[in-house]
């Protein structure tokens, strides 16, 4: 491992902390199993193909030191509201990836819903959690999965009774606030939804005052039998931060899933998500809008991997990429042999609008069974010039009309969304966005 | 169903046609790679001074660089020190003056593969290059096409007679450091073809090569070097077809094009060495590096390929399209069948203004057999106006197969249009019921399909090579649908 890498992992690490009493002993024995194996492997480099185009070790030249409970400045829930906005279900409230229970609002749920945070579930769930947590890091670790096994101590918890049914949409908010010392976070959070129970979760991160930090979220999602659930995360992190995160869900037989991932922020950002559908008939959809702009690398990894038949999954990422940012789209749909009567199709494409805006796209598929229906289609391109000449010939702008083109592209992934709050508050963010950025290079 | 796989299954379990040895008295070199092997190869060729340096400076960096080990294909590790790099067959009397003077044994060897010289000489008027082993043995139509001014000849002749073209070009599109395979040629390759269409001329004939590895665990490093001069055509053909090892044998080749002002090179290539049996033993490892560069504006780079042979096939016909209005085609036919891999696909780097591309790439897996479709499409900032499409399909036949596409797309121009569409499914079963319902044994239907599946592509090779692919996919195909 080079220099810097050490001296971040010495930056980052804490000594064994006073919150470790508390732990039960195999999450003990987990954390530094975790924090050795990042010792061993150290950190990605260019030369991994996973990570070919999101380089970490400017990371890794920042001077970062752990988060802790408590050091952050006075909220109110009404701030909170203002950063994350109010989707009108219970509320989790998270700062620097500690739970904050009087930003919180937890509204009373069907009976035997448990929504809390993690650090309290250590104590309650004892032991039953061993072998639910971290299940990623344990099955294949990556280095930031593993730090986030090493070092997280707090986080959401949430399990759903079997054939039960939460209204209203679960909202995870996460917060950070560096002030003046580069901060590191990484919270963690777990969804158990029974079979045959519905729920549906909304992540929200953010940074409150801009700053440097480092949000490294990793999300594990099960479940059981004809389980639904939708997740949606939005990614709103402050310009000079960033974000890594890895979202982990297994799903039963005949449960659905869906995901709808929306980035706006952070410096670097990479959302990366893995769905195992492991048991027959099984159904995902994963959706993602990503608007990099000025020199914001989004990063969007994701695998869906069939390992059991009749099972389908719907894929589809959009990018709008300005300024010198950056988007990049890894898909990677993977039929296991056996996996018969799979339906995959996974789509990408890109909308350029500035001369430095760049797109990276790889959508890969990895067959073994012969009885499938497997497509992916990706494309990268620019306003379309007949649809512009259009519009200016009806005497509308040149910026009016790219905006409207623009907004034409990214309404459909507004559509998708089915919380309507969310929706419109998305549909907010994103005309902000345009209209304090107005395109590079656009001739007057 | 059951009978339609067991025919299916004899179909493609068939033993490999081509798999004879012939006994030729060979002129080897010491197992084993070293600079002295390096310059012993060398000096055999005569080859001047700066050539040596060139592959000395090859080997060296060929010493600090690691295995590839991206690709997805999965063989033990290549001991390069049990490879023979130089075995060329004995001349029998000085200097080979014209086709009569060509080993009678070789001929044989060559008639029982259906390319007789002196027919093609007489008949097809297609001139042959044709390389046994490392050494070309005797090139056909040179005259003729000497009086318009075309140079085509083996690769060591040219260093002979025209070392300022070799010096100028080789190396220029595939550098000596360009990956492991690609260094290692440079620093022992033995013979190959050369090329140069003067100024303006549409090259009379198809070239044409045909190579073949005889001598058990020889490598074979052939390098190929054709330049399109301003304004010049010329279509290239190259075939291959190995006899029977045991053991895994190495090919690691090097082709390089160069297109200037508004030259076009089309470059076809028939790939069916030794797959290997049907339990994966032996088999040719084909790790080729072939590369086209569109120096000039308005010129063309056209590639096709059908693959169905070799146990490893890794090669990805690239194109860097830097004159401005530049096209670059890759079609592409690769088959698997039994425990044959193959990584295959293109490059297509788009530097120049209004550079357009196409690929398109068609899978056929069948047996155990891996095929994986891996390309990028670059476009760089400077590419304005630049375009292209992709298409890659595949089919599989058979439950244990796989088939896997890794498209690369960057895209750092706002005004390029880059589309990519892959799709992946068996063989059709209302086809197969169709043709099996109007009398059509179940044999004959899938060949009928998998020729349909192939046919953008089989239309873009020349007629001779068209006919040869249909045939060899058929018998390659022998026994795979399920």
């Amino acid at each position: 491992m080079s220099g810097a890498a050490n001296a971040f992992l010495q930056g980052i690490s804490r000594p064994e902390s006073k919150a470790n009493g508390d732990h039960p002993s195999w999450l003990n024995s987990l954390r530094r199993s975790a924090f050795e194996w990042v010792g061993a492997h150290g950190f990605p480099t260019g030369k991994d193909e996973a990570w070919k185009y999101t380089q970490v070790a400017p990371i890794l030249e920042i001077p970062f030191a752990p988060a802790e409970p408590g050091a952050r400045r006075a909220l109110s829930p009404d701030e909170v509201i203002e950063i994350a906005g109010e989707l009108g279900g219970p509320r989790l409230v998270f700062v620097n990836g500690y739970f904050v229970p009087e930003l919180s609002a937890l509204k009373s749920l069907p009976a035997g819903v448990k929504l809390g945070s993690l650090a309290s579930a250590f104590t309650q769930e004892g032991e039953a959690l061993e072998s639910l947590l971290w299940r990623r890091f344990r099955e294949r670790p990556q280095t930031f999965t593993a730090l986030n096994a090493a070092l997280g101590e707090d986080g959401a918890f949430i399990r759903i009774p079997a054939h039960t049914s939460v209204e209203e949409p679960i909202h995870l908010v996460f917060l950070s606030d560096a002030g003046a010392t580069p901060l590191v976070s990484h919270p963690l959070s777990v969804v158990f939804a029974g079979a045959g129970s519905r729920v549906t979760i909304v992540e929200t991160h953010a940074g409150i005052a801009g700053g440097i930090y480092l949000s490294n979220a990793v999300t594990e999602i099960v479940l059981d039998d004809g389980a639904v659930v939708e997740h949606y995360k939005i990614q709103n992190e402050a310009e000079s931060a960033f974000h890594l995160a890895f979202m982990d869900v297994r799903q039963g037989r005949a449960s659905r899933f869906s995901a709808h991932s929306v980035a706006v922020g952070a410096a670097l950002a990479r959302h990366e998500v893995k769905v195992a559908l492991e048991a027959p008939e099984a159904q995902v959809v994963l959706n993602g809008l990503y608007l990099p702009r000025g020199r914001q690398l989004l990063d969007n990894p994701t695998t869906i991997e069939h390992a059991a038949p009749h099972c389908t999954s719907r894929e589809l990422y959009k990018g709008v990429v300005d300024g010198h940012g950056r988007g990049i789209f890894d898909g990677r749909v993977v039929v296991q042999p056996g996996a018969m009567k799979t339906d995959a199709s996974q789509t990408n494409k890109n909308l350029l609008l500035s001369t430095s805006a760049q797109a990276y796209t790889r959508p890969r598929l990895e067959i073994f069974a012969d009885d499938v229906k497997c497509a992916h289609g990706a494309a990268v391109g620019q306003l379309d010039d007949e649809a512009l000449y259009y519009l200016r010939t009806r005497g509308i702008p040149q910026q009016a009309a790219r905006d409207l083109l623009t907004d034409a592209f990214t309404a459909e992934m507004l559509e998708l969304i089915q919380v309507p709050p969310l929706r419109s508050r998305v549909r907010q963010m994103l005309a902000t966005r345009f209209a304090d950025c107005p395109s590079a290079g656009v001739p007057a | 169903m059951s009978a339609v796989q067991n025919e299916l299954r004899a179909f493609t379990e068939r033993e490999y046609q081509y798999g004879f040895v012939t006994e030729i008295e060979t002129d080897e070199v010491p197992r084993g790679l070293n600079e002295d092997v390096i310059r012993l190869i060398s000096s055999k060729k005569n080859e001047p001074e700066w050539l040596l340096a060139w592959r000395l400076k090859a080997y060296r960096h060929w010493l600090t660089m690691a295995e590839p080990s991206w690709a997805n294909v999965v063989h033990p590790p290549i001991d390069y020190q049990d490879i023979i790099y130089y075995s060329a067959p004995k001349p029998k009397g000085p200097g080979l003056k014209s086709l009569d003077e060509v080993d009678p044994e070789v001929r044989a060897m060559f008639n029982k593969l259906g390319i007789s010289l002196a027919e093609q000489e007489r008949l097809s008027g297609v001139a042959v290059d044709a390389i046994v082993d490392s050494v070309s043995v005797g090139t056909t139509f040179k005259d003729k096409l000497a009086a318009v001014g075309v140079i085509f000849c083996s690769f060591s002749e040219a260093v002979r007679d025209h070392p300022e073209l070799v010096r100028e070009y080789l190396g220029s599109v595939v550098p000596y450091s360009d990956n492991k395979h690609a260094t290692l040629n440079s620093a022992v390759f033995t013979d190959g073809s050369f090329c140069y269409i003067p100024k303006g001329l549409r090259c009379p004939m198809e070239l044409s090569t045909y190579f073949r590895i005889n001598a058990a665990d020889t490598g074979q490093f052939e390098r190929t070097l054709i330049i399109a001069d301003e304004g010049s055509y010329v279509s290239y053909l190259e075939g291959c077809t190995a006899p029977i090892r045991d053991k895994n044998q190495l090919h690691a080749a090097v082709v390089e094009l160069v297109a200037l002002k508004d030259a076009q090179i089309k470059y076809s290539t028939v790939q069916n060495w030794y797959p290997g049996d049907a339990e994966g033993r032996g088999g040719i490892f084909n790790f080729v590096t072939k590369r086209g560069k569109c120096a000039g504006a308005n010129s063309k780079i056209s590639w096709t390929q059908v693959e169905t042979g070799s146990a490893i096939t890794w090669k990805y016909p690239s194109v860097i399209l830097q004159g401005d209005n530049s096209v670059g085609e890759f079609y592409s036919v690769a088959l698997t069948a039994n425990r044959q891999q193959a990584d295959t696909g293109t490059k297509m780097i788009h530097i120049g203004k209004n550079t357009r591309s196409t690929i398109l790439s068609k899978g056929i897996s069948a047996g155990r057999g891996q095929n994986t479709y891996r390309g990028l499409v670059k476009i760089l900032p400077g590419a304005t106006g630049a375009r292209n499409h992709t298409q890659c399909d595949s089919l599989l036949l058979g439950d244990q197969c796989g088939a896997h596409t890794f498209p690369y797309i960057e895209v750092k121009n706002p005004s390029a249009r880059v589309e990519h569409e892959a799709s992946t499914s068996k063989i059709g079963e209302d086809q197969l019921f169709y043709c099996r319902q109007r009398g059509i044994p179940a044999e004959d239907a899938v060949s009928m399909i998998v020729n349909g599946f192939c046919r953008e592509v089989f239309k873009e090779l020349p007629m001779e090579f068209a006919v040869e692919a249909q045939k060899l996919l058929s018998v390659s195909l022998e026994g795979c649908v399920g």
